[in-house]
């Protein structure tokens, strides 16, 4: 299979038409306006549709009535536009509804920037909208892992009936990269007896519902979520991990900052300091467990990231206290370099405060 | 002997949540009644609204979605990108449809989008007790306009129904009542119509239908009703606005 | 031609009491029943005198709840 130079948005597009998406209702915003462009082209071209909405909480919320309706369906868009779309995602959420969100993040609050950034890191695990849900958030390093996982979101989205959210950041949806998209992925779609699709006065009517006034039938329907939760914390907490076990230092970054942590790791080497790596792919759920794996004498985590430090919480429920903590992060669209994380790593190794 | 009128197979066998004398009920059995009469109850999907509406999916015996508040046609369209031969509705009422929701019935009414919406306009707020809608008359006293509603303070109550008419892409608008018989007869006349211009596949269509408040406007349910024709229909005119092929 | 004649019948399961069929009521034969209340607490509509239902079906069409059902005797 040929590799193509693609660019992160178009890879991403074209990945999630072969994983089976026929339907994306979407809305211009920077920087992933290529996104939306090619999926108006190409859906047309496998027989789906492409409709761009009033506005983000237009474009979600007709993802709800599609995916209500059997079809696999798809939104894209950036932070703010993002933190529009959270109350449709909690309805999503309640009424049990597959569908993939893209988020290709840049800085913020408010309209913040157009530049790359991970500052949306809360926003995607901790539920911007009301309630009790999850998101399945996945976070490529890099335009293969943002095809590869693509190509299986719809899969593992209707699976357990629950969204994937795939969190890149402006690098991942701007850059350029050879990548593979196979051509003959086959799905594993799950069977819908729950969708509307009329009732041809055949059976009962179905009802995509999110509301219950009863308390207990509320509490029963989010037992019964969170019971699916648990079983995706079991089987879809994604990680990489690299000499952990043996290491003086850790990195743990997500994304594109731990495409730059590896070049710091390398840098901190030639210094005589051993970094190990702690990558989640899967930023919901969480690899706590890959903490175990951790030398206890190692002389620190450092948690780096591109925000003032949202992914520090979940490393320091991880660590348990076990090591210190440190955190290096560049804001507002700021990238940091290999030299600057590497200086800290050395310095945490060296016993030194950060 | 004959039945000459009977409860609708249109509408489920569920008791409504509606307080007595609401013309919500009556609303969904003419929904119900159309649906029938066309034929195409087992190829509709009906999204409910957030308000009093909101469990109309309980009560319409088809496919049904409820949706966030305003956000039904919006989500109607979704399923009608995907399913473009079934039979698509939103219920809506005033608070859903007029205030919060403005956005989304524009823009499915600016597409073309070919499905039918039902607005009830009761000029309030029920579901939540009572408060000012954009639709409140001047003078009307809400629980968030407690002295009257006011053109300095709110400004005047939005006609839905005229600006949505201004619009290519609704093929048919037509503003009714429910507050006696030969209105109600009407009405089902216009709704029936509102389907037809969805199966011809020729765009959006929207009836928008006067309707009372017993509880939240403070009067027994036949006082609601001369209130409706005294107040109301002077404000918000009857009549078609927008009808293809006539 | 003589006045169509009918009855009309009431499921009180549905009835709320709200008496917008005993106003539409061309025969002027429709009010609630002062002496009883149903199961969900409303005084039902009734018919007074059947005889004089003329099948207009007027309350029927007004009745929120779908409670009423209308025959016509044929002739």
């Amino acid at each position: 299979m040929a590799k193509l130079l693609m660019k992160g948005n178009e890879a991403i597009a074209e990945a999630a038409i072969r994983g089976g998406c026929r339907y994306f209702f979407g809305y211009p915003i920077t920087p992933q306006n290529e996104l939306p462009e090619y999926m108006s082209v190409r859906l047309g071209e496998v027989g789906g549709v492409f409709l761009q909405a009033e506005s983000e909480i237009g474009a979600i919320n007709m993802v709800y009535g599609a995916a209500a309706s059997g079809a696999r369906a798809m939104t894209s868009s950036s932070s703010p536009g993002i933190a529009l779309k959270q109350e449709g995602i909690s309805y999503i959420c309640a009424a049990q509804l597959p569908c993939v969100i893209v988020n290709i993040s840049r800085g913020g609050p408010g309209l913040g920037g157009i530049q790359p950034a991970q500052s949306d890191y809360f926003q995607a695990t901790r539920g911007g909208g009301n309630g009790d849900y999850r998101l399945i958030v996945y976070a490529p390093a890099n335009l293969q892992e943002a095809v590869d996982i693509t190509l299986e979101a719809f899969d593992i989205s209707e699976k357990y009936r629950v969204p994937v959210f795939i969190a890149g950041d402006g690098m991942i949806g701007q850059m350029m990269e050879p990548v593979e998209i196979p051509e003959g992925f086959v799905s594993q779609s799950a069977e819908k007896d729950w969708t509307t699709t009329g009732t041809k006065g055949q059976r009962a009517p179905n009802i995509i519902n999110t509301l219950y006034l009863d308390p207990l039938k509320l509490e029963e329907h989010n037992i019964k979520l969170d019971n699916v939760y648990k079983l995706i914390e079991a089987n879809e907490t994604r990680y990489e991990a690299d000499s952990l076990e043996d290491c003086d230092v850790v990195c743990a970054a997500y994304g594109m900052t731990s495409r730059i942590a590896r070049s710091s790791i390398k840098i901190a080497a030639s210094s005589g300091v051993k970094v190990g790596m702690l990558r989640p792919v899967s930023l919901w759920p969480f690899p706590y467990g890959a903490f175990d794996k951790i030398n206890p004498k190692a002389k620190g985590i450092l948690c780096a990231e591109m925000s003032m430090g949202q992914m520090l919480d979940d490393v320091k429920i991880g660590s348990k206290g076990r090591w210190p903590i440190h955190f290096y992060g560049r804001s507002g669209g700021m990238v940091p370099t290999p030299d600057e994380i590497a200086e800290q790593l050395i310095k945490i190794a060296e016993g030194k405060s950060v | 002997m004959s039945i000459i009128y009977e409860r609708t197979n249109g509408l489920t066998k569920t008791s409504t949540h509606y307080c007595p004398g609401c013309t919500h009920g009556l609303v969904h059995k003419l929904v119900g009644e159309c649906l029938v009469e066309l034929g195409v109850l087992g190829e509709a999907i009906g999204v409910a609204p957030v308000g009093c509406g909101v469990m109309a999916y309980n009560y319409f015996n088809c496919d049904m979605q409820q949706s966030a508040h305003g956000r039904a046609p919006a989500v109607a369209t979704g399923i009608k990108r995907v399913l473009p031969d079934k039979v698509v509705f939103t219920y809506q009422g005033d608070g859903d449809l007029a205030s919060i929701g403005t956005n989304e019935i524009i823009h499915a009414a600016h597409r073309g989008e070919k499905i039918t919406t039902i607005f009830v306009n009761n000029a309030i707020y029920g579901m939540t007790g009572g408060q000012m809608a954009p639709t409140t008359l001047i003078g009307q006293r809400t629980t968030t306009s407690k002295s009257g509603r006011t053109v300095e303070h709110s400004g005047s109550p939005i006609r839905v129904s005229e600006m949505l008419a201004t619009l290519d892409g609704a093929r048919f608008i037509e503003r009714v009542a429910v507050n006696n018989p030969v209105n109600v007869r009407r009405a089902k006349r216009a709704i029936k119509r509102a389907f037809e211009t969805q199966l011809a596949g020729e765009g959006f269509a929207m009836v928008e239908v006067l309707s009372s408040c017993p509880t939240n406007w403070g009067m027994e349910p036949l006082d609601a009703l001369k209130w409706l024709k005294e107040n109301m229909i002077p404000y918000y005119p009857l009549g078609n606005l927008r009808n293809w092929g006539v | 031609m003589a006045a169509a004649r009918g009855t009309v019948y009431f499921e009180e399961d549905y009835c709320k009491g709200c008496s917008l069929c005993t106003d539409v009521c061309t025969a002027k034969i429709i009010t609630l029943d002062m002496e009883r209340v149903t199961s969900k607490g409303y005084h039902p509509a009734i018919i007074i005198d059947e005889s004089k239902c003329n099948a207009c079906a007027n309350c029927a069409v007004m009745c929120p709840d779908s409670a009423i059902r209308v025959e016509r005797f044929d002739k």
